[in-house]
C-alpha cells in the first residue's frame, strides 16, 4: 500500500513538473509574440501617420487649385460665390396641371386601374398604373 | 543472501594441498581516543540542530512572505518589458484646423552620423561624402575624421536616395539614425500661425522636436506631453478659408503694388480667428533665419497681423462715435460742426475735402470727417476716451496664443493732451496691430460685448464678455458702417448678398527719423458682414499700396484695401456657410433692430 502511494505521488510530482515547465515556455513564447505584435502595431501606427501626412500633402489647397485650373475644361470648377445659392421659391417647379379627362376605352373595364390625374413636366402623357396581372397559379407575370 | 559465504571445499583430492587453518591474528588494539566531554558534545549537537531549524524557518518565512505579497498585491498582467509599443511613436502631437485637417504632423526621417574610429579609410569616406553632399568639403571632413574624435553628426535629415548613395560607399563608420521630422504638408499656408520647429536634444535613435515660433512654441509643452496620448491640437483656423484668403490677398498685394499685406478673419461672437494671413510669408518646413540686417519688419518672418503696430487711421472713428452714442452725447442724427481747419495749439486738423458746415454723426462716418470726429472726441474728453479704448484692449498686447502676440505691444502716447484726444479719435497717434482692431470691431459690433481673440477651436461658445456698448449702439454703429459701403468711401466693398459694412482707414507711414512720409500709407479696411446680423469681422491692411486708377495715383483705402477685402468676402463667405440675402429691406435700420431684439 505504501509503495503504491509513493509511486503515485512520484508520478504526480513528475507530471506537475512537466506541466510547469511547459507553461513556463508557453508564457515566454506568448510574451515574445506580444512584444512582436506591439512592435508591429507601432510600425503600423508609423505607417498610418506617414500615409496621413501624404494624404494631407496631396490634398493641400495649392495643389487642388492647380489641378482644378488644369482640368478646367473637363470639370469647370469655379470658386463658390453667392449667385450659386438660390431661394427655394426660385426653383422652377412646373405647376401641377389638372388633366381634363383620362382616355377611356369602353371595351375594357378600368374599375381597378388608378389614373394619375396630375401631369409633371411639360407634355407628359398621363400615366396609368395597372395592378399586376397574375397567372393562373398566382405567380406574377412580367 | 548475496554476500553468502562460499561453501568450504571438502578435502577430497589427496593431492590438493589443504590450506592450513591459521587462526586470524587478533587486530592490534587501536589506541582509544580519550572520551570527549559529554557536555561539549551536547552543546555542539544543539548548535547544529538550531542552525538547521533556522534554515527551515527562513525558507518557510520566504515562502510565506512571497505568498503574502502575491495575495496582497493587485492582479496585473505581467508586462513584457518592451517599449516598442504605440506609445513612443508620434512623440509630438499633430496640429489640425477646426475640421481636423492636418496642418502639422511628423514623418520618419533619417539622420547621418559618423564614428571615425570604425572607419576603414577616413579620407576616402570624406571624399565620397563630398561627392554626395555638395555642401560638404572633403578636406575639412577628412581632417575631422582623422582628428581622433569618435562621433560627428553629419546631416540631420537625408533623402532615401542620399541614404542609398552613402550606403553604397560601404564605409562601416558612416551610420544612419532614425528620427521624426516635423512636416507642414500645406507649405507656406498659415506659416506665421504655425511658426516652425527644429531639433532639440538628439540621439542616434531619436531626436526631440522643439517649436521655435507661433503655436508650435506656445504649445510646446502640450504638444510634446505624452499624457495627451497624441491628441492633436485643434486650432480655430479653417484650411480652405485660410487658403482662399491668402490667395486673394497675395493677388491683391501684387495688384496694388504693396510691399506687405495682412488679413484677419474673426468670428464676431467667439473671437475665434478663422484666418490670419501675413504677406510676404515663408515655408515653415525650411524656416529662414531671422534677418540680421535691415528692418526686421520687412522680413517674411514678421507677422504683420499680430506683431506689426501701425496707426490704423480712420477705422478708429467708429469707436469715437460709438462712445459718443453710448454716453448719450449725440445720436445718429445729431448735427456736428465740421468747419475746418480745426486749430489746436500749433496743430490744425483738416478733412480730405470740405464737407460743408455741418454733418450728422452718421454722415461724419460716411464721409470720414476728421474735424467732425475730433469735435466729438473733445466732448467725450481724454479720460473717458482712454478708459473706453482700454476696455477694448488697445493699450495691451493681444492675448492670442502665439509667442509673437506679446511683441505686438501698442505704441500709446505717454501724455494725453487735447490734441492727442483729437488725433486718436481718427486713428492717429496710437499704433496698434490689425488684430487689436479686429478685437475692437468685434467687441463693438457683435451686440456690444468684449471678445477675447483665440486660436483654439472652441467646443462651446465662450461666456459673454463685459459689456462695452449697448446693443442698440452696436446696431447703430453697424448701420453707419453699412452706409459707408452703400454710399460712402468704401463703395467698392459691396458684395451682393452679404451686406458688408465697414470703414476705410488711410494713414501716412511715420518715418524712422520722425515726421510722416508724403507718399507712403497704410491702407486698412475694417469690415463686418452681414451687417444686419453680424457673424464675421474682416480686417485687411495693405502696406504702401499704390495704384493708378481713373487717371490718378491712388493710395487711399477706398481704392486699394477695399477691393481686396470685398474679393475676400466674395470668396470666403460662401465657404463660411453665410447665407446670401438679396433683400434690400435688410439695409433698413428697422431690420437691425429686429435682429437685435431676436437675440
Amino acid at each position: 500500500m505504501r509503495g503504491f502511494i509513493y509511486t503515485v505521488s512520484t508520478v504526480i510530482v513528475v507530471l506537475l513538473g512537466v506541466w510547469a515547465y511547459h507553461e513556463g515556455y508557453e508564457t515566454r513564447a506568448t510574451e515574445k509574440a506580444v512584444a512582436q505584435l506591439e512592435r508591429e502595431i507601432g510600425q503600423r501606427h508609423q505607417e498610418l501617420s506617414m500615409l496621413r501626412a501624404e494624404w494631407a500633402y496631396l490634398n493641400r489647397p495649392d495643389r487642388l487649385q492647380a489641378l482644378a485650373e488644369m482640368n478646367f475644361e473637363r470639370l469647370e470648377l469655379m470658386p463658390l460665390s453667392s449667385d450659386h445659392f438660390a431661394l427655394i421659391e426660385q426653383v422652377g417647379y412646373p405647376l401641377p396641371v389638372l388633366v381634363a379627362e383620362a382616355p377611356v376605352v369602353a371595351a375594357e373595364d378600368f374599375s381597378d386601374v388608378i389614373i394619375m390625374n396630375h401631369r409633371y413636366g411639360a407634355d407628359t402623357q398621363p400615366r396609368v398604373i395597372a395592378p399586376p396581372t397574375l397567372a393562373d397559379d398566382g405567380e406574377q407575370l412580367p | 543472501m548475496i554476500f553468502r559465504r562460499r561453501p568450504r571445499p571438502e578435502p577430497t583430492d589427496p593431492f590438493q594441498p589443504v590450506p592450513t587453518r591459521v587462526p586470524r591474528a587478533a587486530p592490534a588494539p587501536v589506541a582509544q581516543a580519550p572520551r570527549e566531554n559529554p557536555e561539549k558534545v551536547r552543546l555542539r549537537a544543539e548548535r547544529r540542530l538550531k542552525f538547521t531549524a533556522a534554515c527551515f524557518v527562513m525558507g518557510f518565512a520566504t515562502v510565506a512572505v512571497k505568498m503574502g505579497a502575491i495575495a496582497a498585491s493587485e492582479a496585473r498582467e505581467p508586462s513584457t518589458g518592451s517599449l516598442s509599443g504605440a506609445t513612443i511613436v508620434n512623440a509630438r502631437a499633430d496640429i489640425t484646423d477646426r475640421e481636423g485637417r492636418v496642418l502639422a504632423t511628423n514623418v520618419t526621417a533619417t539622420a547621418l552620423y559618423a564614428q571615425p574610429h570604425k572607419m576603414l579609410d577616413p579620407v576616402a569616406a570624406a571624399e565620397g561624402l563630398a561627392r554626395i553632399f555638395p555642401d560638404m568639403d572633403a578636406e575639412t571632413w577628412a581632417r575631422r575624421f582623422t582628428s581622433g574624435s569618435k562621433f560627428f553628426w553629419l546631416k540631420g535629415n537625408i533623402s532615401p536616395e542620399q541614404q542609398q548613395a552613402v550606403h553604397d560607399l560601404g564605409e562601416p563608420g558612416l551610420l544612419f539614425g532614425s528620427r521624426e521630422m516635423r512636416l507642414y504638408p500645406n507649405g507656406p499656408l498659415a506659416a506665421h500661425v504655425l511658426g516652425g520647429a527644429r531639433y532639440g536634444a538628439q540621439d542616434v535613435r531619436a531626436a526631440e522636436i522643439v517649436g521655435v515660433a507661433g503655436v508650435e512654441k506656445t504649445f510646446d509643452a502640450y504638444l510634446s506631453d505624452p499624457a495627451q496620448e497624441g491628441a492633436p491640437l485643434r486650432l480655430s483656423l479653417d484650411l480652405p478659408i485660410q487658403a482662399a484668403v491668402e490667395h486673394v490677398l497675395d493677388g491683391g498685394m501684387k495688384l496694388m503694388n504693396a510691399k506687405g499685406a495682412a488679413a484677419i478673419l474673426m468670428d464676431i461672437k467667439t473671437g475665434e480667428v478663422i484666418s490670419l494671413a501675413s504677406l510676404p510669408d515663408f515655408d515653415p518646413n525650411s524656416r529662414p533665419r531671422p534677418a540680421t540686417e535691415g528692418d526686421p519688419a520687412d522680413s517674411p518672418l514678421f507677422n504683420r497681423a499680430v506683431q506689426g503696430v501701425y496707426e490704423l487711421g480712420s477705422t478708429f472713428k467708429i469707436f469715437t462715435t460709438a462712445q459718443s452714442l453710448e454716453l448719450g452725447l449725440t445720436n445718429a442724427g445729431t448735427m456736428i460742426d465740421t468747419r475746418g481747419p480745426l486749430r489746436q495749439g500749433r496743430h490744425s486738423i483738416r478733412d480730405f475735402r470740405n464737407y460743408g458746415p455741418q454733418l450728422s454723426v452718421a454722415d461724419v462716418i460716411r464721409h470720414s470727417s476728421n474735424v467732425g470726429t475730433a469735435r466729438m472726441a473733445l466732448d467725450i474728453g481724454a479720460t473717458r476716451q482712454k478708459a473706453f479704448l482700454e476696455s477694448l484692449g488697445f493699450f495691451e498686447p493681444t492675448p492670442l496664443e502665439m509667442v509673437e502676440a506679446a511683441s505686438g505691444r501698442p505704441i500709446v502716447p505717454e501724455r494725453w493732451p487735447d490734441i492727442t484726444t483729437m488725433t486718436v479719435s481718427y486713428g492717429h497717434g496710437l499704433s496698434t496691430s490689425p488684430l487689436h482692431l479686429a478685437v475692437g470691431y468685434a467687441s463693438v459690433l457683435n451686440g456690444g460685448t468684449r471678445v477675447t481673440p483665440t486660436l483654439m477651436a472652441q467646443e462651446t461658445p465662450p461666456p459673454l464678455g463685459p459689456r462695452i456698448v449697448s446693443a442698440r449702439v452696436s446696431a447703430e454703429s453697424r448701420h453707419m458702417l453699412r452706409r459707408v459701403v452703400t454710399d460712402g468711401t468704401a463703395s467698392m466693398g459691396e458684395v451682393p448678398g452679404y451686406h458688408v459694412g465697414g470703414k476705410t482707414g488711410t494713414a501716412d507711414k511715420p518715418k524712422h527719423t520722425g515726421g510722416y512720409w508724403e507718399d507712403k500709407v497704410i491702407a486698412t479696411f475694417a469690415s463686418v458682414f452681414p451687417a444686419h446680423d453680424p457673424k464675421y469681422v474682416l480686417i485687411v491692411t495693405l502696406d504702401e499700396p499704390e495704384i493708378r486708377a481713373a487717371g490718378e495715383d491712388r493710395r487711399t483705402a477706398g481704392w486699394t484695401a477695399v477691393p481686396v477685402a470685398s474679393e475676400i468676402v466674395r470668396r470666403v463667405a460662401p465657404l463660411l456657410g453665410v447665407r446670401p440675402d438679396f433683400d434690400p429691406a435688410k439695409d433698413d435700420f428697422g431690420a437691425y433692430l429686429t435682429q437685435m431684439a431676436r437675440r
